[in-house]
């Protein structure tokens, strides 16, 4: 199988996109010649020219409403918010216009937009360019949400998004995009609402997303050194949540942590241990650890940012929590 | 609504079936008044009386692939785009024969069919989405042209003006229709905007084409829109069309209006585009009773179709939150 980056797997399933039909198209702020903030847009303007890969003005209240119109018109635009603080901005067109369009006109239209849009800690950008907002988005009947953590889920599930007909916000993370894995040779799509499960274990299921999973799989092997089997198992799609296959992992190993680099106040790891204290709670032999960022904006200083932030040895030690040692 | 055959300039048998869809309008919205505050309409209901004139003037102009989006004061635009007076009470009753089935109300009226991409009860709400479609109609090398439907109230608001520079820029197939009736809500426009009496200023901005129209002549708006429309239609870009118009009513049914003057309101009523509309084609008062008893039968008729119309179920809430 070749291997992509995180960020060429985001890149192939754009230009496959709009390569397999006319009405996809991407806007967003410095996409084109520049390539994006991320360079992940790289190339697709000489591909495909101006017209189907638009820069913006800094307006992303129009950029997503523009996204809204010209899917509601049958377009399937790609729009991205260079960084998912952005989304503040354009929440009002999100929340109220994109989430609700089909819902108040009775069924009469739909909403195919994908908003793409990135964040994360990791190179001190302060508070106002690294948080992780998934939280609010999941908490909207309307839309989808995705949040994928591997170069080959990144590639099938955006497919999946853009050819979805509702209005789907999708998460990537800035420090996954140079990272590598295997993908398939031709773009298979992933259906949106699907969990893998990345690694089996016994004892304890950790729940994780993005940039934790590959957190919880560094600190399943170092549990494992310590006698702990851990199935680490990443949702990939936050709504709908696959809500079977997180529960059949905890009912298997009776102990759960889930983990995001989010604040975990209010997280999303909330609304998942009410899923699993409910669904499993015969199952379940200790309490639902959760890890996630202290409850702090992200500070500029390097030390006071990684101080905030969720790393391996918080899941491991969540994970030594839940089976008591 | 009855089918116009689009010429340059309405005269005669066209503008008499204008004077049709202002007296439909504004016989439907005083009918909504009476229901609303004797207590049968759930919700929030503004109405339009007094702006039948651009409502049925832009509405008109429109070729049928056309869209638009609309305000909270949504009646007239529905009504004047054909939907079935039957179907818009029916929404208003929020019964499963409404125009959205019961999920959208007198704030949120869609009718895709005939081009009503929704009523929007955030100001300003839908601009961004009305340049999208202009933006996707160029794309696509389409005869469509998307409208937009707002207030003067709107024109602080940051979608408008990052809608504006947008079109303006990506010269989208769109054209801005800003009911300028100098009220947003309580607010006068002195109060609220610096332009508040010559709001093509705001379009000036942008280098985007406007015209401004008397909004209480039906004629005069359908004449404008038709050019505006027109050149959207080019794919040259927007145009923005400043029209003068007065809300003859308060904010919403039930506002005592503490805030405006009694010369205010006299002066509002003095410009009913209908007794305008009337005066020129020279209407008697049997001519024009016969066009008015026509709107209040179809009225009172949407009325019944709605009082007897079916509610949905409960858990029909569940349905339509996805695709």
């Amino acid at each position: 199988m070749p291997e992509l980056t995180y960020r060429e797997a985001v890149r192939d399933a754009i230009g496959a996109a709009m390569r397999a039909d006319d009405d996809v198209f991407i806007m967003g702020e410095d996409i084109a010649e520049m390539g994006g903030s991320m360079g992940v847009t790289q190339g697709l303007l000489d591909e495909f020219g101006p017209e189907r890969v638009r820069n913006t003005p800094i307006s992303e209240m129009a950029i997503v409403g523009a996204g809204i119109g010209a899917a509601m018109a049958g377009m399937r635009p790609i729009v991205e918010i260079m960084y998912e603080d952005f989304l503040t901005l354009s929440l009002e067109q999100i929340v109220n216009q994109a989430a609700k369009h089909r819902y108040m006109s009775g069924g009469q239209v739909k909403v195919p937009l994908t908003i793409r849009t990135q964040g994360g800690a990791g190179w001190s950008p302060g508070a106002q360019h690294a948080q992780q907002l998934e939280a609010w988005l999941v908490h909207i009947p309307g839309l989808k949400v995705v949040f994928p953590s591997t170069p080959a889920d990144v590639r099938g599930l955006l497919w999946s998004a853009i050819y979805d007909d509702n209005p789907t916000v999708f998460f990537e993370h800035r420090l996954l995009y140079p990272v590598k894995g295997e993908v398939p040779e031709q773009l298979e799509p992933i259906p949106l609402g699907k969990a893998r499960v990345l690694r089996e274990g016994t004892d304890v299921t950790v729940i994780a997303t993005g940039p934790l999973v590959h957190r919880s799989l560094d600190a399943a092997k170092a549990a494992d050194e310590e006698g702990i089997s851990v199935e680490v198992v990443d949702p990939r799609t936050l709504q709908p949540l696959d809500e079977e296959t997180l529960v059949a992992s905890v009912k298997k190993t009776n102990r759960a942590v889930v983990a995001h680099e989010a604040v975990t106040r209010m997280g999303f790891g909330a609304e998942v241990a009410a899923v699993l204290q409910h669904e499993a709670f015969d199952w379940l032999d200790a309490p639902i650890e959760r890890v996630g960022a202290k409850f702090a904006p992200l500070a500029f200083a390097p030390v006071m940012e990684q101080y905030v932030v969720p790393h391996a040895e918080d899941v491991l030690a969540a994970i030594r929590r839940t089976v008591g040692t | 609504m009855a089918k116009v055959e689009k010429t340059r300039e309405a005269t005669g048998e066209t503008l008499r079936e204008f004077l049709r869809d202002m007296l439909l309008i504004r016989r439907f919205e005083e009918k909504v008044e009476e229901r609303f505050r004797a207590g049968e309409l759930p919700g929030f209901l503004h109405v339009a009386i007094g702006q039948e004139a651009v409502a049925v003037g832009v509405c008109q102009a429109m070729d049928d692939g056309d869209i638009f989006a609309s305000t909270h004061r949504a009646h007239g635009h529905t009504l004047a785009r054909g939907t079935h007076p039957n179907a818009v009470m029916a929404e208003l009753y929020g019964k499963v024969e409404g125009c959205c089935h019961g999920y959208g109300g007198s704030m949120h009226l869609y009718d895709v069919e005939r081009g009503n991409y929704g009523a929007n009860a955030v100001i300003g709400g839908g601009l961004p989405a009305v340049t999208g479609a202009g933006l996707a109609f160029k794309l696509r090398d389409e005869p469509r042209v998307a409208v937009a439907f707002f207030g003067d109230g709107a024109t602080n608001i940051g979608t408008f003006h990052e809608s504006l520079n947008l079109a303006q820029l990506w010269k989208t197939k769109t054209v801005f229709v800003c009911e300028n009736n100098h009220w947003a809500e309580s607010t006068p426009g002195w109060q609220h905007s610096p332009v508040w009496d010559d709001m093509s200023k705001r379009a000036l901005a942008y280098d985007m084409r406007s015209l401004k129209v008397d909004g209480q002549d039906v004629q005069a708006v359908y004449e404008a829109a038709l050019e505006a429309l027109d050149f959207a239609r080019s794919g040259e870009g927007p145009m923005f069309l400043d029209v003068e118009t007065y809300r003859m009513h308060g904010h919403y049914i039930g506002d005592p209006q503490v805030y405006r003057t009694r010369e205010d309101r006299d002066d509002a009523a003095r410009h009913d585009p209908i007794n305008r509309l009337r005066e020129r084609l020279g209407l008697g008062d049997d001519e024009f009773g016969a066009l008015d008893d026509e709107a209040q039968r179809a009225v009172e008729e949407a009325l019944e179709f709605a009082q007897n119309a079916t509610d949905p179920q409960p858990d029909d809430a569940l349905k339509n939150v996805y695709a």
